[in-house]
């Protein structure tokens, strides 16, 4: 009789476990569902939208057209400002990819004291300098320079905005090369330009890959240094163009801006293909010797 | 080629600790030279100042005529081969190999076909294509070599050239490296802490402890006259034995046991001197028979060498412990009653501070 009594009693609590399981499951699920939808909703609509014959905030099945595109490339300034946004991500990037690994390299090859205190002050500034609150004195200093509504001037605050986190992670991929290597480049006469050159570049790729790429996408998306360090239309890039698209009615032109919005991001997502397949953003560095 | 001279070379780190201490060493031109210690003695430090990888502190360093003390590495002439070999993983080992060239600006084809000419003399032929990683460990060593030698040096240093290596390769590597040396007539300078690899490349070896010299002499100096009782245990398969004793009455007291003096100390100790008499267990022989002017003791360990045994021996009075090399056919049992015994001209004696007493 106890033994009876105490046998339902367990599987009284089995059935009880077994509920709140699947309770569990459930709501794990649909918070799972929700993130998902915040993250989905929106690139759903750069999807539909662009192909939609009236475009809207809310994602829906699209009444099928091109016209959007049409419209686009007649615009002229809407191209253009394609051109002038790869300008600034491949000149930045070459300012970062260049500043970056000789600065990297030396940093990580001379102890000078207090070198990582320098590094973590300099990534920390870093999001200050292509960040809101230092646009004013930024926007002063290009003035003083003559680098407004210039390209070169937007290149130069970019690059320095990247840069620190730059240096940061490309020390990493220097310091795992190898002292060997170098030395032994060193005793056959090589200077240290010409070591860089041969053996440690060659050897950090992966690293530069990876930096490369990061520092094109920073710059492509960026809207606030190119739209208050610019004056020309002509000059501006597709960031700051997309904002220009509204209607005689002071409407957004959404058709204009998803259609846009697409060809904007194609180039990144691109890249991101065909780096990952080439060098698999791998985050190590070096050699196993 | 070249010869290398160092006057009182001083190495020394911040915060005092000197890694290459007073050092004078020459090394003539064409030799095969090693530098033999223990982890930590200086010997990679000696050999990367020579290189000009670091920067003496006082003293000064000349290779051939030339003083190369504060050149740049670059200008010495010198060629190092690295522990790791420090091959570039980028390259082909063509590329590899005509790097120097590459530095001095030769022309691409005739790199190529000095490359070929070395990857020939050093058995790489078909290789010259390949990356590093795709090369055992030997070939990689010497495709190290053969850069080096394509730069044309006037001095070759090795930093630990056969440490990469496993045993059986290491032997192989080992004769390879001999009979090159000489081939090359290049003065070669290489580091290692394994006696027997120094014993069996070098025409002299420097013994080297806390960046001091302590015997510098051929394989064969260092091996039968050790200039004291650190050189002694340190180089041999076996270290040397060494037993505390008295001189008494014309020969040496060991315990209550007594040993004639050896030959290179007679007339030069006194009677009450405390020394260390040594000998090594390959000059000891083991009588199981009372052996008059042998040592009495009792067979505690037997360690098979392949072809020998390493017998260990107790003596009685003081649990002094006499180790000796027998044939494998003649190995006494454990708890055997033996006398090991030798010839006085093989023994050697150490004075209190450890440096051995004859010439």
């Amino acid at each position: 009789m106890t033994a009876l009594r105490g046998s339902s009693r367990t599987a009284q609590k089995e059935s009880r476990q077994m509920l709140g399981h699947f309770l569990g499951l459930m709501g794990k699920s649909v918070f799972t569902a929700l993130v998902l939808a915040f993250f989905v909703i929106p690139v759903l609509w750069l999807v539909f939208a662009p192909f939609d014959a009236h475009p809207g905030l809310n994602v829906k099945l699209p009444e099928f057209t091109l016209n959007n595109f049409k419209v686009l490339f007649d615009n002229p300034t809407a191209i253009a400002s394609l051109g002038n946004s790869l300008i600034l991500a491949l000149g930045s990037m070459v300012v970062v990819l260049v500043l970056g690994s000789l600065a990297s390299y030396s940093l990580s090859r001379v102890k000078i004291p207090g070198r990582d205190l320098l590094l973590y002050t300099l990534l920390l500034l870093s999001s200050i300098i292509t960040g809101t609150a230092a646009m004013v004195p930024t926007f002063l200093l290009m003035v003083k320079l003559g680098l407004i509504d210039s390209q070169f001037g937007v290149i130069l605050v970019l690059s320095g905005g990247i840069l620190p986190t730059v240096i940061f992670i490309l020390k990493d991929f220097m310091d795992s090369t190898p002292k060997s290597y170098e030395e032994s480049a060193r005793l056959y006469g090589a200077k240290p330009l010409r070591i860089l050159w041969d053996v440690v570049i060659p050897l950090a790729r992966p690293g530069l890959a990876t930096i490369a790429v990061w520092a094109v996408v920073q710059v492509w998306g960026n809207f606030l240094v190119p739209y208050i360090l610019l004056r020309s239309p002509s000059k501006s890039p597709a960031a700051v163009v997309m904002y220009t698209f509204y209607t005689e009615g002071g409407q957004p032109n959404l058709a204009l801006i998803s259609a846009f919005s697409l060809l904007f991001s194609i180039p990144v997502v691109a890249m991101y293909f065909f780096v990952n397949r080439r060098y698999g953003f791998r985050f190590h560095g070096g050699i196993k010797s | 080629m070249a010869s290398i001279t160092t006057s009182s070379l001083i190495k020394e780190y911040p915060g005092g600790v000197r890694g290459v201490d007073e050092m004078d060493v020459t090394i003539h031109d064409g030799e095969f030279f090693a530098l033999l210690g223990p982890s930590g003695c200086g010997k990679t430090t000696l050999l990367r100042t020579i290189a000009g990888l670091e920067k003496s502190t006082s003293g000064s360093i000349k290779i051939g005529d030339r003083e190369v003390t504060n050149m740049e590495p670059g200008q010495r002439r010198v060629a190092m081969v690295f522990q790791d070999y420090a091959l570039f993983p980028h390259m082909s080992i063509a590329d590899n190999i005509a790097y120097p060239l590459k530095i001095q600006k030769v022309a691409k084809t005739e790199r190529h076909s000095r490359a070929e000419e070395v990857g020939d003399k050093l058995s790489l032929q078909g290789l010259l294509e390949r990356r590093p990683g795709q090369l055992s460990g030997g070939q990689q060593q010497r495709v190290a070599l053969a850069r080096a030698v394509t730069s044309r040096p006037d001095v070759f240093l090795f930093d630990e050239p056969l440490s990469n290596l496993d045993a059986r390769l290491r032997l192989e590597a080992r004769t390879f490296l001999k009979k090159l040396q000489p081939d090359l007539g290049v003065t070669t300078v290489f580091v290692t802490h394994d006696q027997a690899e120094a014993l069996a490349l070098a025409d002299r070896i420097a013994i080297m402890r806390s960046g001091k010299m302590q015997q510098l002499g051929t394989p064969r100096e260092v091996f039968q006259r050790p200039a004291n009782t650190f050189v002694a245990s340190f180089v041999g398969s076996t270290s040397m034995n060494l037993l505390k004793g008295t001189v008494s009455a014309g020969s040496v007291l060991i315990g209550r046991q007594r040993v004639a003096i050896p030959t290179d100390a007679v007339d030069r100790v006194g009677d009450g001197q405390e020394i260390t008499w040594g000998a090594r267990p390959e000059y000891l022989d083991i009588s199981l028979v009372a052996a008059p002017g042998g040592l009495e003791g009792t067979v505690t360990v037997s360690e098979n060498l392949g072809a020998s045994a390493l017998i260990t021996v107790e003596l009685p009075e003081n649990g002094d412990l006499v180790q000796v090399v027998v044939s494998e056919d003649r190995e006494p049992g454990i708890g055997t009653h033996v006398w090991v015994t030798f010839e006085p001209r093989r023994t050697l004696l150490f004075d209190s501070e450890g440096l051995r007493i004859g010439d």
